[in-house]
Order: structure tokens, then C-alpha cells, then sequence
């Protein structure tokens, strides 16, 4: 018998769609059960409190979880979300109830084994709930109390061999995309990247020395799967700079309708005969593709690789093979000064271990926004604030035309003393002899 | 319950102590078909909603079977997809950034074994367990955020919202008949930690009341320095209250230049904004991440605000479906809802969609303002 009525929540059971409140109450009919017979750290009854305290939710429309309290596990100050309900007395199983976030391995590739692990030592520590993933990519398991922080972190590193991961103003958990594990478009091994970057900078992501949240995420391709341009303070999105890798026979297979187009992402609808000319070459942005006696010819060198071209005809066109990265630096979302999208800093560079080129662009970004950043200013907003110009300066980066969409539209442009000759300063007696008051 | 140690010396925390390892090499956690090609995959398949193929240079293949998933999982239903993993997968499986799960096998015959027993399992509740679909021109499973479950600044539920969005749209989740994909993303704040501004559709959580203010409290729980600075407005100044015939320090808030985004909550937990009236959902649409055809773009306010209707927020699912609906019938194959609403404007866009255009929907907020508001002579009646 459940341990609270939950009328609102029931109705979220029906529909096709995976009912998380059937999930929780599965988990909570599995403690009351306890088959196993599981000591549990934390309130047996945790499951059926969290219905409650949601349900309560559903009735006044308002949150009942408090602001996190400072909790952790000792040297980290990230990873570990404090939580508390404000509704103590009516449902105890909750009243401490801390975020812990687990860094997930790279393309979220799990062994069965591993994730039966994670599933005992959080049935026994936690609440038995879990989000699969965050947002930023970490496994998250909500609800826990203080005592078991410790207790759970080091399990977690002596029987598991794993990590927590990031929170407040340090690098957060970095992410990637699937890449070249299973995905023909990837132009570099994000999850190689990614691991690499998270390993070397373990320092900032568990122990907060940022003005402010700080993100890494890895798109193979120019389609972003992991939406890195648009999240992440820094983005590194695979591309590559020599020719498209053309099959002319499979181009007249597409043509002839042997191959269904973008890989049959379509094939719900009849959109009626593939033409190469209305759906590949049109739409091209650049235009710089066209037939020529039955061959696809591509200019490659006016390409912009928006990737329309491969994503429609997968088998005939594969990306070049001098593949790299570009970074973009500075997404976010609005809070506060409105969302910004990735801007491009590094057209291009090659992906090559042990990476310290692309090292050196983080590195001398972090030095600057360290040094110049205010108290919770994203990278973004600083770039903002001090200008495009400086952040050249200090990543040493010379400008060019492809770091802008267009030339500035105000001529208000803060030379330099350096660059104007003879410099500022000026005798006014000099001036007056030709100039009268 | 008696409490059991870990090993851990509370009195010497750095004995044994391991720290700074990450995360568990992802080399261990690839199938072996996966290990074996990685970096030579040639082209891919869908085969049918929810079901790939990626064929290898070296001739292997592999099936991937796609499944949506809560996000919000117990470890029970963890150890059902373990369970399954184990059973025709070889022990592995993973998750895609959009909160479903990938299972992977190297014969088409075992792939729709698989498929068929995943559809077969539902929760006592009568929903599927793992419904498969969320491929190519469909609509995929939605990324959001914590919402009621277990947030402290949310302007409406993650959880249940989505789970309602989804039900009305689980056709095209089970489908491929949409002009391109459609993401559909959920942030319950505007924190956005599900960073919805380039979505197709975004829903969005957002009050609408300034901070109620705790002045007994308020300068014991916060540093007024730091509440102060957090508003973006600077709508907040310090200030002499008189509370309970006490003089205390606390401050004002200039009400009307409040934009209702948390921040100052988020500084300071005597700043509480959240309203059964004042909060509820903002909608979003024709945002991308994508760079195909078109440059990655902001999603755009299209609904300033429907309220909280718990448990399922029927005024949000169904204007997305009909916004869905409208979208479907009259895009062109591979445009982004975005690139239709843009190709057709935006009033016809608010016609076709039969939603209203409200002051609320007119950018008010800063220099980018400027560059939304109509520059040209071309619109259309």
C-alpha cells in the first residue's frame, strides 16, 4: 500500500510514454519488498516520500526543495549538490536528500557489469533514483544523505574505479558526442579527446577556482549532436579542410532511388521521387555543387561543410581526410545577459596527442578569464565585455575574416596609441599656434 | 538500519584516500564490434524507426535498436535494461544525449528479437517500459531538467510536463514523417540547465511575481552584497527595513524592473519568487544546434505564458501539437521548423499556428532587441 495518496501524480501513469511515477513507485514497492534484504543507508521509505513531496508540488504549483547546504566529500568542492525538502516532518525519507554527480565515461558506452555496480552500491547509499544523465552528461543520483557521502565516494573510487564529477564554478563534467565509436561522420575521436581533457584537468573540475561554471563539449561533425555550440563555453566541433570524398557510382544509386536519401530519415512519408537537384544541390548554402554529365562535381574550396550534402547521401559522400577541429568559445544560456551561441576562435587544428596545442587555446583562455572575469561572468560574457579583440590578444590568435559573420557596423574602433603614428601625446601650445581659442 | 562502513576513517580522511581518477576509460565499455571498427564506420541506415544499421569498412555491421527513457530512472529499471543488455547484447548498452538507450547487436535477427521483447515490457501503470522510435525525421526524446522532483528554483515541473508532451506526440516519436527532425528540449528555470535556446521547441519554466522578500531572515541567510549584484536590472539596492518593531538591513526591490529571472534567488534563499499564479510556461520555437543548411539559431518566444495545469498541462501539449501539426503540413522536406517559420515570416507563422502576437513576444531586453525588431518595407498582409 502506497505510503501517500498521490491522485495527480496517478494520472502521469497512463499514456504511452515512460512514466517516471510508475518507475518510482516501483522502486518504492522494491524497498518496502527489500527481497534482498539491503541494509539501506538512507530512509527505507525515501521512494514513497519523493511521490509525496512531488505530489505536494502538483497541489501548490511551488517547489518544496530548500537551496543545497555546503556538502561534499573532503578536497572536492564540486560533485556533490547539497538538497533539503522544506517539508521535514511530513516526509522525513527526504528531509536530506544531496545531488551526487558521477562523470560519465566517454559516449556513455556502459558494461552491464559496471552499471549493476553503480545500481547496488546507490541502492544501498541512496534513494535508488537516478538521471540517466544530467544535462551536462554526468550520471546523477538524487538523494542521499551527509553521512553517506563519504561512505559513498569511497566505494565509488576503491570498488568501482570512478569518478565524481563537476558542480559550481569549475569545469563541468565535459562531454561528447558518439564520434568515430559508431558514427561516419566523426572528423576526429571525441571520446578520446574528451577523456584526455577531463584526466588533465581533474584539478579544475573538482575544485572550484573559476569565476563560474565552465563547459567542454565534442561534436565529431558540424551536426552538433551534443549541441556544443550553443552550451558550452568551450566547443570543439570536428571538421575537416580538403575535398568531400565522392562515389559517383553511389551518387546514381541515390539518383536511380536504390538508396533511400538521408539514410531513410524520411521514409515515414512519401515525399515522392529523390532529386538530387531540388534536395542536395539547392539547398547547398554556398551552391557549390552541381552536375555535369551525370557526375556530382563539389568546388570544394567554396564549401562551408554544413554537412546537408553527406547527411543526405551518407554512401556517396564521406568528409575529407584532413580532418581537425574548430574551436568556438563562449555559449551559454540567457542567464543573465541573454544566450549567446559559440563564436569561432580557432578555425582549424589537428587532433593529436597528447594535444598540447589545443591545450595551449584553453589554457591562455582560462589565465585571462580567471584574471578578468567577475564573480559568476561566463567566458561568454566576458568576451563580451572586453571585446573579441583582447581575447586574440591573449590566446595570440591574429584576426581573420572567418573569425566574423560581417565587418562591424559602427566605426567606433578603439585604436590603439601604438598604432597611430606619432602617438597621443600632444602639445596644445603646438596646436594653438595654428588654431585660435 | 545499522550504519555500514566503507572502509572510510572519518578520522584520517586522506588514509587510502583515491582522488582525481575521472571516469572509467570508455575502451572498456565498447562492444567488441564497436572496439573493432571504431573510426571505420562507412555509412549508416535507418532501417526502421528506431532501428540502425552502421555498416564497417570491414563489412561488419551493426544493429542499434533505440529506446526512450525517463531520464528520471530507478536502479530497478536499470537492471531491466541491464537485464536486456545481457541477454542480446553482450552485456553493454548506452545512452544517446537525448536520454534514450542504445542497444547493440551484430545480427538483423537478434535487433528485432530485441525490439520485440522491449516493446512487450510495460510498467504496472500501463506505459511501455521502452517504447522504440526517436530516429531520423521523427521527434526524439526530450532533454530537460530536475523540475519539482528535486529543484529548488523551478518555474514548473520537468518530470511530468514532458512525460505529458510526450504522450501527445508519441506518434512521431514512433514515426519519420516530419519534414527534418524536431527537437524538443525543457528547462524548468531559466537557468536553462537544459539549455533550450536552440530548440525547435523549447518549454520553458518562468515566473511572472518579483521575489517576495524574508526581511527577518533575509540578511542572517544571505550576503546582501551578493543579492545585489545578482540582478541583471539592478532592481535590487540595500535597505533599512522596519520588521516586527526592529530596524533590520534588508532590501528593496524596484518591482517594475524585474525580469523574473531567479538570480537573486539563487543568491539568496529569502528571495523566494515561486507562485502557483505567477509561474507557468513559456514556448520556444525554430532554434537549432545544427550547422546543415543554415547557421545554428536562437529559439524565439512564441507563447509568453500558459500556466501550470498539473498533472498534465493539456493548454502546453496541445498548442505544441498544433504548432507540430502546422509545421508537418506545410514545410518542405529537410527544412527545420525554424527555417519554415523564417522562410514564410513570422506573422504568417502566427497565423498558420493560430497563436496570438502579443507585446510580450516584441524584444525588449538590450542590444539584441534592436536586430529582432522589423528593418524593411517587405512583410506580408
Amino acid at each position: 500500500m502506497a505510503k501517500h495518496a498521490t491522485p495527480l501524480l496517478d494520472q502521469l501513469e497512463s499514456g504511452p510514454w515512460p512514466s517516471f511515477v510508475s518507475d518510482i513507485k516501483q522502486e518504492a514497492a522494491s524497498r518496502a519488498k527489500n527481497v534482498k534484504g539491503v541494509d539501506y543507508q538512507v530512509p527505507a521509505d525515501a521512494c514513497d516520500d519523493v511521490l509525496g513531496i512531488m505530489e505536494l508540488s502538483y497541489v501548490h504549483k511551488r517547489t518544496h526543495w530548500k537551496h543545497g547546504g555546503i556538502v561534499g566529500v573532503f578536497g572536492y568542492g564540486g560533485g556533490v549538490i547539497g538538497r533539503y525538502c522544506d517539508q521535514p516532518e511530513m516526509f522525513p525519507g527526504v528531509a536530506h536528500f544531496h545531488t551526487i554527480r558521477v562523470n560519465q565515461p566517454g559516449g556513455k558506452f556502459y558494461s552491464t557489469a559496471y552499471l549493476n555496480q553503480l545500481c547496488d552500491l546507490w541502492e544501498l547509499r541512496g534513494s535508488g533514483l537516478t538521471n540517466m544523465h544530467g544535462s551536462t552528461g554526468d550520471i546523477v543520483f538524487i538523494g542521499t544523505t551527509t553521512p553517506q557521502l563519504e561512505e559513498f565516494f569511497y566505494e565509488l573510487t576503491h570498488k568501482i574505479g570512478q569518478d565524481l564529477g563537476g558542480s559550481g564554478s569549475n569545469l563541468r563534467t565535459p562531454s561528447d558526442c558518439i564520434g568515430e565509436a559508431r558514427c561516419e561522420y566523426a572528423c576526429y575521436d571525441t571520446q578520446a579527446l574528451c577523456y584526455a581533457m577531463t584526466q588533465d584537468y581533474q584539478d579544475e573540475l573538482h575544485r572550484p577556482a573559476f569565476p563560474y561554471k565552465f563547459k567542454f563539449k565534442f561534436d565529431g561533425c558540424p551536426n552538433c549532436c551534443v549541441a556544443s555550440i550553443a552550451r558550452s563555453d568551450m566547443s570543439f566541433i570536428g571538421t575537416w579542410r580538403d575535398d568531400i570524398r565522392i562515389d559517383q557510382e553511389a551518387v546514381k544509386a541515390y539518383i536511380g532511388g536504390e538508396f533511400k536519401p538521408n539514410a531513410g530519415a524520411h521514409a515515414g512519408r512519401d515525399w515522392g521521387k529523390f532529386d538530387i537537384q531540388k534536395e542536395v544541390i539547392d539547398l547547398c548554402p554556398t551552391k557549390c555543387m552541381w552536375m555535369d554529365g551525370g557526375k556530382l562535381v563539389i568546388d570544394n574550396r567554396e564549401c562551408t561543410r554544413c554537412m546537408h550534402c553527406i547527411n543526405v547521401m551518407p554512401r556517396a559522400l564521406r568528409i575529407g581526410e584532413d580532418k581537425g577541429l574548430s574551436i568556438l568559445v563562449g555559449a551559454k544560456a540567457p542567464i543573465l545577459d541573454g544566450a549567446q551561441m559559440g563564436s569561432l576562435l580557432v578555425p582549424f587544428i589537428k587532433v593529436e596527442e597528447p594535444y598540447d596545442e589545443i591545450k595551449e587555446v584553453i589554457e591562455n583562455i582560462w589565465d585571462w578569464w580567471m584574471e578578468e572575469g567577475k564573480n559568476r561572468e561566463r567566458l561568454g560574457e566576458l568576451i563580451k565585455r572586453q571585446g573579441f579583440q583582447k581575447m586574440l590578444e591573449v590566446t595570440g590568435i591574429d584576426p581573420m575574416p572567418q573569425h566574423v559573420q560581417e565587418p562591424r557596423h559602427n566605426p567606433y574602433i578603439f585604436w590603439r596609441e601604438d598604432e597611430v603614428p606619432g602617438g597621443w601625446q600632444r602639445d596644445i601650445k603646438e596646436f594653438r599656434k595654428y588654431h585660435q581659442r | 538500519m545499522a550504519f555500514i562502513s566503507s572502509g572510510y576513517n572519518p578520522d584520517k580522511p586522506m588514509e587510502d584516500r583515491i582522488t582525481d581518477i575521472g571516469p572509467r576509460h570508455f575502451d572498456e565499455f565498447y562492444p567488441p564490434v564497436i572496439k573493432a571498427n571504431k573510426g571505420k564506420w562507412l555509412y549508416h541506415d535507418i532501417l526502421e524507426p528506431g532501428v540502425l544499421v552502421h555498416v564497417a569498412e570491414s563489412g561488419d555491421e551493426v544493429y542499434t535498436v533505440r529506446a526512450a527513457g525517463a531520464r528520471l530512472m530507478s536502479v530497478t529499471h536499470i537492471r531491466e535494461i541491464c537485464e536486456i543488455a545481457d541477454k542480446y547484447c553482450g552485456g553493454f548498452v548506452r545512452w544517446t544525449t537525448r536520454n534514450n538507450i542504445e542497444f547493440m547487436t551484430t545480427t538483423k535477427e537478434s535487433a528485432y528479437a530485441l525490439k520485440a521483447d522491449m516493446e512487450s515490457r510495460k510498467f504496472d501503470g500501463g506505459s511501455f517500459k521502452f517504447p522504440v522510435g526517436g530516429t531520423g525525421s521523427g521527434i526524439t526524446n526530450i532533454v530537460h531538467t530536475q523540475g519539482w522532483i528535486h529543484c529548488h528554483t523551478p518555474a514548473t515541473d520537468a518530470s511530468g510536463p514532458v512525460k505529458a508532451t510526450m504522450d501527445v506526440l508519441f506518434d512521431e516519436f514512433k514515426n519519420m514523417r516530419m519534414p527534418a527532425h524536431v527537437r524538443v528540449s525543457l528547462a524548468c528555470c531559466l537557468n536553462m540547465c537544459g539549455a533550450v535556446h536552440c530548440s525547435d521547441i523549447a518549454i520553458l519554466g518562468f515566473h511572472r511575481k518579483p521575489p517576495i522578500l524574508d526581511h527577518e531572515y533575509l540578511d542572517k541567510m544571505c550576503e546582501i552584497p551578493l543579492a545585489v549584484a545578482a540582478c541583471p536590472t539592478a532592481a535590487i539596492r540595500p535597505s533599512k527595513v522596519e520588521y516586527d518593531g526592529k530596524t533590520v538591513n534588508s532590501v528593496a526591490v524596484k518591482q517594475e524592473r524585474c525580469m523574473f529571472c531567479g538570480n537573486c534567488y539563487t543568491m539568496c534563499p529569502s528571495m523566494p519568487l515561486a507562485d502557483d499564479e505567477g509561474d507557468g510556461i513559456v514556448l520556444m520555437v525554430g532554434g537549432k544546434v545544427s550547422n546543415r543548411i543554415s547557421r545554428p539559431t536562437f529559439s524565439k518566444v512564441v507563447v509568453a505564458f500558459i500556466p501550470n495545469e498539473t498533472p498534465r498541462w493539456p493548454t502546453t501539449t496541445s498548442t505544441i501539437k498544433r504548432i507540430v501539426d502546422v509545421y508537418a503540413a506545410n514545410a518542405n522536406k529537410y527544412e527545420r521548423l525554424g527555417e519554415w517559420a523564417e522562410r514564410i515570416g513570422w506573422e504568417r507563422f502566427f497565423e498558420k499556428c493560430e497563436l496570438e502576437f502579443t507585446h510580450h513576444l516584441i524584444d525588449d531586453f538590450r542590444d539584441p532587441a534592436y536586430y529582432t525588431w522589423r528593418h524593411t518595407s517587405q512583410f506580408k498582409f
